[in-house]
C-alpha cells in the first residue's frame, strides 16, 4: 500500500504573548491511501492545528508534512492553493459554505476552478447523491445544519479528492443528523476509495475508522489499528 | 497510484472570476451602494465643472470677437501725439474711437445724479456683436443726435424712461435707448460703473474735457480682409509700449478671457475635488468593513484551491463594476446640475453661456470615478491577499501581517501621487498642489492619531467603578471589530472640510462689509480743482454736513529705486522689486503730520521739505514691503515730468478698514504744492434723501467733480457678496452631501457589525432600552469628539488660507462652528440609533439568520 500523507518529526510553536506555545511536539505519522484514519485527544490538544498543517492550510514549525509525495513546506501559498484543489477535500465543523453563493453552486466552485467541463450537472449528481437534488438553489442560510454539511459533504467530493480532511464534522450536529452525516461520509468515502482523516473527539465516530492516533498535550501518545483496520 | 504532477501554473479564468465577483455580490448589493452613493456627489460636481468649463471655454472662443468688438483695439490714458496719431489713423480697413471717463449724470427728470462711466462713441463700433439696446436700433441711431444710451440697472434707479433726458457736464441729452449690455460687460461690473453712451461730436460741449480728468482713450479698429495679427501686432508693440498705450486683438482677449474663467473654474474644480476625496474616505471605509466581513468566504475560497490573486481580483472585479455605477450615475447627476450653474454665474460672465452635454467631461468623470474608486479601496483590498485559509478552522485575522505588506505603501504611495497630480492640474501650481495635499495628510493624520489616543486612554480610564452602561458604551470604543479610527477619520474629514469652506467664505464677505455707521465718512467727492477747493467747502456746510477732510492729490510715478529703473529690471532678474512698483500710478498728499489712523513703524516723520535737499517720504508698509525699500533708500519720482530725488524718511502702518482718505506715499509740505493737483472732501451724509440732495446740489454748481457715494457702493456689493456667497454655498452644497452620505455610510456600515454584539446582549438580557443607551453613548463621543477635532483643523485650515493664500486678517466665528458641531453631533446619534434600530425590534433569533 501506498503513502499519502507522511509526517515527519512534525512541530508547531506559536508565539503568543511574548512566550513560546508550542501546541504540537515532534509527530510522526503515515498514512496509507485508502485508509480512513481518526485523530482524537482531548480539546486544546492540538488536533485542528495538526489537520491544518497536514492538509497544507498552515506552515510548520520544523519537521516535514508530505502530501502524495510532494512536500508542502517547499511550496509557496498560492502553490498549495492548487495542491488542495486538486488532491484535498474538506468537511469543517461550522460547514463553511459560501454564504453568497446558492448550494449547487457552492459545489460547482471547486470544479470551476479546474475548469471541467459538464459542471452543473456533476454537481447535481453529487447533490442528488447527499440527498439535496432539490435544494440546489437555495442559500446556506435557508438550509439547516445537517443540510449544510451535506453540501460541505458534497462540495468536498466534487473534486474527486484523494484525501478528506474532516474536522469534527458532526460537532455542530444533533445525534440524530449526525448519523446520517455520518453514514454518508463512510459510503461517499467507500465509493470514490478517497483516503479519510478524521479529526474528532468522539470516540464512537473513531471507532469506525481503520486507525485511530491519538494525541495529548500536543504529543503523539499512540497510533494504532483498530478491528476495521 | 503513482504520483500526478500537480498543475501549478493554472491559467486565471477572467470569465469565472467575473462570475464570482457577480455572485459573492449578490447579498451585499446594499453595502456595496452605500460605497456608491459616497462617491455620486463628488464624480456629479466635477462634470458639471467640468461641462461648464468646457462650455465656457467654446463661449469664449466663439463670442471673443463680440467681446472687443473689432479686430484690434488700442486704448491709453493720453491722447495720442501727432506723430503716434499719424500712426493710429494708418491702421485698419474702419475706424472708431472712444473716450471714456467717470463722471456725474443728471436726470433732471427725477433730480436723480449718479457717479457713472461716460462713453464718448464716434464711428460704426461695435463692429462685432452689437450694442444691446431697447429699442433695438438705438444702438446705432444715438449716434446721429445730441442723445444718449443710458444702462438699465441706472434707468430703474431713477425712474427715467426712454425719451426723457439725462445731463453730462453742461449738456443734456435725449436718452435714446435703454442700454442692456455694452460689449464685454458683465452684469456685475454694470451694477458698479454703469455705462453712458454719447455721440463723440457732443463731447467738447459737455466741458468735461479739462486738463487733468483721467480720460481714456480707446481705438478700434476692423479689417476687411484677413490680417496677419501677430506680425502687425509685433510690429506695432514698440511704438505703441513708448507712448504708454496697450493694445488688444481678438485673440488676445480669448486667451485673456480664457485665463480669468480658467481660474474660476480651477477653484470650481477644486471644491468639488474636495467632495470626491470625501467620497473617497466614504469608500475606504466602506471596502474596509467589506472586507473585514468577507474574510470567511476569502478563507473558504483559499481552501477550495482559489490563489491569493484570483481572491483579490474577485473584489477588484466587484469594486470596479460598482465605481462604474457610481461614476455613470454621477456623470449624469453632473449633466442634469451643469444647467444650473450657467444660472448661478450668469452675473459675472460678460457673454451668454450655453448648456451642452459634454462627453469629453462625461468621460473624464467616469475616468476619474473608476481610478477613485480602486484606488482607496485598494488600500483595505490588499489585505484579501494576505487572509490564511486556516481562517476556515479558526478566525483570527490578522492585521499586524497585512500592516507590514509592503504593498500598503505602494498604495500610500499612489493615493499621495494621485491627490498630488490631479491638484495640479487644477492649479497649475506645485507648491500650492504641494500645500493641499500636505493639508489633508496632515488632517488625516491628526485625526487618526485622535482616534488612537481615545482608544489607549478609554482602556485605561474604564474600570469596574462605572457603571454598566457607560462601561460597555465607550468599552465599544476600543474593543475589536470598533469603528473609532473610521468614524473619526470620515466624520473628522468632512466636518473640516464643511467648516474651513465655511469660515472662509464668512472671513471673505466680513472683508468687504465696511462698516457704514457713525460719523464716518461715507461720501467721497473728487476730481475738485484747486480753485474750487473752497466753494465746494462751503456748499457742504451750507447744506449742513460736516466737512470731514480735505486733501490734496497729485499723481506721481516712480522712476528709480537706488538707482535702478524699471529698465533694469528687465535687463537684471536678480532685482527682487516686482515690475508693478514702476508701472503704479501713486496718487500721493502732501501734509505736515500724521494723521490718526497712522502710526510711524520705523525712521522719523518729517513734515517739512527743505528747499534743494533730497525729499523725505513717508512709505506706507505694504508698498515697503513690496518693493523691498528700508528707511535711507533712495527714489526718484516723476512729477508730471518732473523728476524729484527723494528719500524713505519714514515707514508708516495705515489702518485700511475705515473710510479715509489714506495714502502709500505722503509727501511733506513744502514741495508739491503747486504741481497739477486736485483735492478730494469727505463727508459724512446722514440718509439717502440728504445724499441725493447734497449731490444735486454740487453736480448743478460743479458739473466736473465726482461724486462716490459709499452707500450706493455698499449697497452693490453687498448684493455682489450675496451672489457670490450663493456660489460659494451651491458649490460646498455637494461636500455636505457628501459628508452626509459618508457619514450614513459610515455608521451604517458600522451595522452589520454591531448587529452580532448586540444580538448576543440581547441573548444575554440586556434590555432594548440598554442597548439604546450604549449605542446612544458610543455614537455621542464618537460623533462629539470627531467633530470637535475637525473643527480645530478646520480653525488651523483657515488660519493657513487666510495668511497665506487669500492674505487677508483671519477671524472666525464660533458660533456657527458651535452650531455645525451640535448638528454634526446630533446627526450621528441620530443615524447611529437609526441604525441600531432594525436589531432592537427584531427577534434576536431572525437577525443571526439573515447575517449569518
Ligand atoms: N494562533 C494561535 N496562537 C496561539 N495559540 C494558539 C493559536 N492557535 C491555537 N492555539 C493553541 O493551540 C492549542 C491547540 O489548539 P487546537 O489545535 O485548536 O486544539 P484542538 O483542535 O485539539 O481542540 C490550544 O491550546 C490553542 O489555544
Ligand atoms: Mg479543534
Amino acid at each position: 500500500m501506498e503513502t499519502i500523507l507522511n509526517i515527519l518529526n512534525l512541530s508547531k510553536t506559536y508565539q503568543s504573548a511574548g512566550r513560546m506555545l508550542t501546541v504540537l511536539n515532534d509527530i510522526n505519522f503515515n498514512i496509507t491511501e485508502g485508509s480512513t484514519n481518526a485523530i482524537v485527544g482531548p480539546s486544546g490538544s492540538g488536533k485542528t492545528t495538526l489537520l491544518g498543517l497536514c492538509a497544507g492550510l498552515d506552515r510548520s514549525s520544523s519537521g516535514s508534512v508530505e502530501l502524495n509525495g510532494i512536500n508542502l513546506g517547499n511550496l509557496t501559498e498560492d502553490q498549495r492553493a492548487q495542491v488542495r484543489n486538486q488532491y484535498v477535500g474538506f468537511i469543517f465543523q461550522n460547514f463553511q459554505l459560501l454564504p453568497t453563493l446558492t448550494a449547487l453552486e457552492n459545489v460547482m466552485v471547486p470544479l470551476e476552478l479546474r475548469n471541467e467541463k459538464n459542471i452543473k450537472a456533476r454537481a447535481l449528481d453529487l447533490l442528488d447523491k447527499v440527498g439535496l437534488a432539490d435544494r440546489g438553489h437555495h442559500y446556506p442560510s435557508q438550509l439547516s445544519g445537517g443540510e449544510q454539511q451535506r453540501v460541505s459533504l458534497a462540495r468536498a467530493f466534487s473534486n474527486a479528492p484523494k484525501i478528506l480532511f474532516a474536522d469534527e464534522p458532526t460537532g455542530n450536529l444533533d445525534a440524530e443528523t449526525s448519523e446520517k452525516v455520518v453514514k454518508l461520509i463512510f459510503d461517499l468515502n467507500k465509493e470514490a476509495g478517497t483516503t479519510l482523516v478524521l479529526v474528532t473527539h468522539d470516540l464512537d465516530l473513531a471507532a469506525k475508522t481503520q486507525r485511530i492516533i491519538r494525541i495529548k498535550g500536543g504529543k503523539l501518545i499512540s497510533n494504532e489499528k483498530t478491528i476495521n483496520g | 497510484m503513482g504520483i500526478d504532477p500537480v498543475n501549478y501554473k493554472r491559467k486565471i479564468n477572467i470569465s469565472w472570476l467575473f462570475n464570482m465577483a457577480w455572485r459573492d455580490s449578490r447579498k451585499n448589493r446594499s453595502r456595496l451602494f452605500l460605497f456608491i452613493s459616497a462617491i455620486v456627489f463628488g464624480i456629479a460636481a466635477l462634470v458639471a465643472i467640468y461641462s461648464f468649463r468646457y462650455n465656457v471655454q467654446n463661449d469664449v472662443n466663439g463670442q471673443a470677437a463680440t467681446l472687443i468688438g473689432a479686430d484690434l483695439s488700442v486704448s491709453g490714458n493720453k491722447p495720442a501725439e501727432p506723430k503716434l496719431k499719424h500712426t493710429l489713423d494708418s491702421l485698419g480697413d474702419q475706424r472708431s474711437t472712444e473716450r471714456s471717463f467717470a463722471s456725474m449724470a443728471y436726470f433732471p427728470k427725477t433730480k436723480g445724479t449718479r457717479l457713472v462711466q461716460i462713453r464718448a462713441l464716434q464711428g460704426d463700433y461695435p463692429y462685432y456683436g452689437t450694442i444691446e439696446t431697447t429699442p433695438e436700433s438705438a444702438g446705432t441711431a444715438f449716434k446721429k443726435g445730441q442723445t444718449a444710451l443710458v444702462d438699465k440697472t441706472l434707468m430703474l434707479q431713477f425712474g427715467v424712461n426712454v425719451g426723457d433726458s439725462v445731463r453730462v457736464g453742461k449738456e443734456l441729452f435725449l436718452i435714446a435707448g435703454t442700454l442692456n449690455k455694452a460689449p464685454g460687460q458683465s452684469g456685475a461690473m454694470a451694477g458698479i460703473a454703469p455705462v453712458v453712451y454719447i455721440p463723440m461730436q457732443y463731447l467738447e460741449q459737455t466741458g468735461l474735457m479739462k486738463i487733468g480728468s483721467r480720460v481714456n482713450y480707446t481705438f478700434y479698429y476692423k479689417y476687411n480682409h484677413k490680417v496677419d495679427m501677430d506680425k502687425l501686432t509685433k510690429k506695432l508693440d514698440p511704438v505703441l509700449d513708448k507712448a504708454g498705450m496697450n493694445y488688444e486683438t481678438i485673440e488676445m482677449r480669448k486667451e485673456n478671457t480664457g485665463r480669468a474663467f480658467g481660474d474660476l473654474g480651477r477653484f470650481l474644480s477644486l471644491v468639488g475635488f474636495i467632495a470626491l476625496l470625501l467620497g473617497c474616505v466614504g469608500v475606504a471605509s466602506a471596502i474596509h468593513i467589506y472586507v473585514r466581513e468577507k474574510i470567511a468566504s476569502i478563507a473558504i475560497m483559499r481552501c477550495l484551491g482559489v490563489k491569493a490573486s484570483e481572491a483579490f481580483l474577485i473584489y477588484l472585479i466587484q469594486i470596479v463594476g460598482i465605481g462604474l455605477i457610481g461614476s455613470v450615475v454621477g456623470a449624469a447627476l453632473g449633466t442634469a446640475i451643469q444647467h444650473l450653474l450657467p444660472i448661478v454665474f450668469k452675473d459675472f460672465l460678460p457673454f451668454t453661456i450655453s448648456v451642452e452635454i459634454s462627453w469629453l467631461a462625461i468621460w473624464q468623470g467616469i475616468l476619474l470615478g473608476v481610478i477613485i474608486s480602486i484606488l482607496f479601496a485598494l488600500l483595505p483590498l490588499i489585505s484579501v491577499r494576505n487572509i490564511s485559509p486556516l481562517n476556515t478552522l479558526r478566525i483570527s485575522f490578522d492585521e499586524a501581517g497585512s500592516k507590514r505588506d509592503p504593498m500598503r505603501w505602494l498604495v500610500y504611495l499612489l493615493i499621495i501621487g494621485f491627490v498630488l497630480g490631479f491638484t495640479y492640474l487644477q492649479l497649475d501650481s506645485w507648491l500650492g498642489s504641494l500645500f493641499f495635499t500636505l493639508g489633508i495628510l496632515i488632517a488625516f493624520m491628526i485625526l487618526a492619531a485622535v482616534a488612537w489616543l481615545l482608544m489607549r486612554v478609554m482602556k485605561l480610564i474604564i474600570n469596574n467603578g462605572w457603571s454598566y452602561l457607560w462601561r460597555q458604551g465607550f468599552a465599544n470604543l476600543y474593543r475589536p471589530n470598533n469603528q473609532t479610527l473610521i468614524l473619526m477619520v470620515s466624520i473628522g474629514l468632512s466636518t473640516a472640510f464643511i467648516c474651513t469652506l465655511f469660515f472662509i467664505q464668512s472671513i471673505l464677505i466680513a472683508q468687504v462689509n465696511l462698516s457704514n455707521s457713525g460719523n464716518q465718512s461715507n461720501m467721497i467727492l473728487f476730481d475738485i480743482q484747486k480753485s474750487q477747493k473752497d466753494a465746494v467747502a462751503d456748499v457742504t456746510r451750507k447744506q449742513g454736513l460736516p466737512v470731514l477732510q480735505q486733501v490734496p492729490i497729485v499723481t506721481v510715478r516712480l522712476e528709480q529705486i537706488n538707482g535702478k529703473t524699471a529698465a533694469d529690471l528687465v535687463k537684471d532678474t536678480t532685482i527682487k522689486i516686482p515690475h508693478g512698483v514702476f508701472a503704479y500710478e501713486y496718487r500721493v498728499t502732501f501734509r505736515d503730520t500724521l494723521s490718526a489712523s497712522e502710526k510711524l513703524l520705523d525712521g522719523t516723520w518729517i513734515g517739512k521739505a527743505e528747499a534743494g535737499k533730497d525729499i523725505p517720504v513717508s512709505v506706507e508698509a505694504n508698498l515697503q514691503k513690496r518693493a523691498h525699500l528700508k528707511v535711507g533708500d533712495k527714489l526718484v519720482f516723476n512729477v508730471q515730468g518732473v523728476p524729484m530725488p527723494a528719500y524713505v524718511a519714514s515707514i508708516r502702518k495705515v489702518n485700511w478698514g475705515k473710510v479715509q482718505t489714506n495714502f502709500q506715499v505722503v509727501f511733506p509740505t513744502g514741495v508739491l504744492e503747486d504741481a497739477p493737483q486736485f483735492q478730494v472732501l469727505l463727508t459724512h451724509v446722514p440718509s439717502n434723501k440728504v445724499s441725493a440732495k447734497f449731490q444735486q446740489a454740487v453736480v448743478k454748481q460743479f458739473p466736473n467733480i465726482s461724486i462716490i457715494d459709499l452707500g450706493l457702493v455698499l449697497s452693490i456689493l453687498d448684493e455682489l457678496l450675496s451672489k457670490i456667497s450663493y456660489v460659494i454655498r451651491f458649490m460646498s452644497a455637494f461636500s455636505i452631501i457628501t459628508g452626509i452620505v459618508v457619514l450614513i455610510a459610515s455608521v451604517r456600515i458600522s451595522k452589520y457589525q454591531r448587529i452580532q454584539e448586540s444580538v448576543l446582549l440581547r441573548t444575554l438580557g440586556a434590555s432594548r432600552k440598554q442597548i439604546f443607551a450604549i449605542t446612544a453613548l458610543e455614537y455621542l463621543f464618537l460623533g462629539s469628539l470627531s467633530a470637535l477635532t475637525g473643527i480645530l483643523i478646520a480653525v488651523a485650515g483657515t488660519w493657513f488660507l487666510a495668511k497665506y493664500s487669500f492674505e487677508i486678517p483671519y477671524a472666525v466665528s464660533f458660533i456657527p462652528a458651535f452650531v455645525l458641531f451640535l448638528i454634526i453631533t446630533i446627526l450621528t446619534v441620530i443615524i447611529g440609533l437609526l441604525n441600531s434600530r432594525g436589531v432592537l425590534n427584531k427577534p434576536p433569533l431572525e437577525i443571526l439568520r439573515t447575517n449569518a
